[in-house]
């Protein structure tokens, strides 16, 4: 069963063609690794999404449903950093999500639990600016699955995190991916982060290049790679992406 | 030796290098002082700290006569009265207008060109249309203040809820919350200590509007006794009392970022946002 699809979905700013005829399904507990070079689409897919924005043409539905061009509670996601609210304490902020959808649920054991599982329990009374980069996306991941999305979208996620750190953070969210079932689409630039931790590698660029009008074709999932967890390994096509990371 | 750059003065020496210039302008006031009045003995321009020291004490401590009142006191009341009638419609206003063009791009698109316009009129042009409109009482003054700070205010604020990073207001959403929570939850208490700020730096225009319509039509307040007194070059009154203005403006700056501090103590880490 589906989560996520696009049927024939175009994106256009005037004459600039940025996506076009980008047709795919997101499976119930998959994880998709979205990779491709700088200015592919890559934001503006996620974008499409979340809501943020409308494709020009074509349609996106979401568990069936034609999705509305907003973002809403049935999508979770982390960006690569400004996902948490500065004026609220840990917990405050994981707290938030349940009190959005419930104004007289307090939701503090609930979010405390969550957020001793992200490792964050001895920090609940500090504000996000006391916390490292790491921390911040521990927190940040915490608050997005408190409210329980159908899909978790992740816009770069640890992209600005340290080498060391990052390894710690592909553990923790591979585990909450299994424990709890979830639905993943990430974004990364680093290919490498994309086979290592999805259970599908898309990348999206363009097919066909004008030399006189570049900006007249638009990116599309060029590979489309369904991977065995025991061998994800980058393939020989898609090695000229897997640059180190910026 | 370091380079000037570097030398960062610290505790009792910041404290002490702070103080040098305020005394060294004392002690040029004194001996100017003392010169004039070596050379006349009634000079009014320059008064003798002897001379302020006995209007204090006449215009602070005791009752006029005629009124009844003791006069630092009636017009230091009256002169806050208006400040914070004045600051506080200011600051409510601000916060309105400028959390909703700020947040909603609808609402952008109709005020923003009107606050805009209306933010490069100059106040003083407008009092004249004040008195006229709202007469020489209370009301006009206050009014002064209002019209003087808001559009700053608002155009300061608004284009601060504007900045707020996209991210979180997309975050919000996908954890439930509407417009009506965005606003309250999360645009609402990163504003109010950018309000806050601004309130301190509208401090300053905030009394030039004040003095300025106490100058013009008033019968109490302290710019209303300054202007009065200058008819009779009565230094030895107009220097305490901007004395007293001064102390009173640095307080309520002070005050104001004490609030701050405690109110808001995430918007005062070193890595802010």
């Amino acid at each position: 069963m589906s989560v996520l699809s696009f049927r024939d979905v175009w994106v256009e700013y005037g004459e600039k063609i940025v996506l076009e005829k980008v047709t795919l399904d997101v499976a119930d507990g998959a994880f998709v690794s979205i990779v491709g070079p700088s200015g592919a689409g890559k934001s503006t897919f996620l974008r499409l999404a979340l809501g943020q924005e409308a494709p020009s043409r074509g349609r996106i539905y979401l568990d069936g449903e034609p999705l509305r061009a907003e973002p809403g509670p049935d999508r979770g996601v982390v960006f690569q950093k400004y996902s948490v609210f500065p004026h609220m304490t840990v917990l405050k902020n994981v707290m938030f999500g349940v009190q959005c959808s419930d104004r007289r649920r307090s939701a503090r054991d609930e979010a405390v639990e969550m957020l001793r599982h992200v490792g964050l329990g001895d920090n609940l009374s500090a504000y996000p600016s006391a916390l490292s980069g790491g921390m911040q996306q521990r927190l940040a991941i915490a608050q997005a699955l408190i409210t329980r999305p159908r899909i978790l979208l992740l816009d770069e996620p640890f992209g600005a995190l340290d080498p060391g750190v990052r390894l710690d953070m592909h553990e923790l969210i591979t585990a909450l991916w299994r424990e709890h079932g979830l639905t993943i689409l990430m974004v990364t630039h680093d290919i490498k982060e994309a086979f290592k931790l999805g259970t599908r590698v898309i990348a999206i660029d363009k097919r066909r290049r004008d030399p006189q009008a570049p900006h007249r074709f638009g990116s599309t999932a060029v590979y489309d790679f369904p991977l065995e967890k025991a061998n994800a390994r980058v393939p020989a096509e898609l090695a000229h992406l897997a640059q180190p990371a910026a | 030796m370091p380079r000037l750059l570097n030398v960062r003065p610290r505790g009792g020496g910041r404290l002490l290098l702070g103080l040098l210039p305020i005394l060294l302008l004392v002690l040029v006031y004194l001996l100017a002082s003392t010169a004039r009045h070596a050379a006349n003995a009634h000079d009014k321009i320059l008064p003798t700290i002897g001379a302020m020291a006995e209007q204090v004490r006449v215009m602070g401590f005791e009752a006029d006569p005629q009124t009844g009142h003791v006069p630092l006191v009636v017009d230091t009341i009256a002169s806050l009265r208006r400040l914070a009638a004045g600051i506080g419609l200011a600051a409510a206003t601000t916060l309105l207008l400028g959390l909703s063009i700020g947040l909603l791009p609808v609402v952008r698109s109709v005020l923003g060109p009107l606050v805009a316009g209306i933010a490069v009129i100059p106040p003083i042009a407008v009092l004249p249309i004040l008195f006229i409109v709202m007469g020489l009482g209370e009301t006009s003054k206050i009014a002064l203040i209002f019209v003087g700070l808001t559009p700053f205010m608002v155009r300061d604020l608004a284009s601060f809820v504007a900045a707020i990073p996209e991210e979180q207001l997309v975050k919000a959403q996908t954890l439930g919350a509407g417009t009506w929570l965005v606003a309250a939850r999360v645009a609402l208490p990163q504003a109010l200590p950018r309000l806050i700020e601004s309130l301190r730096f509208s401090l300053g225009p905030a009394w030039v509007f004040l003095i300025s319509a106490e100058a013009i039509a008033s019968d109490v307040g302290l710019g209303y006794r300054i202007f009065l007194v200058r008819r009779y070059l009565a230094m030895d009154v107009i220097l305490p009392y901007v004395a007293w203005i001064s102390i009173l403006a640095v307080m309520m700056d002070l005050g104001l970022s004490a609030l701050s501090r405690a109110a808001f103590p995430w918007a005062h880490n070193a890595r802010a946002r």
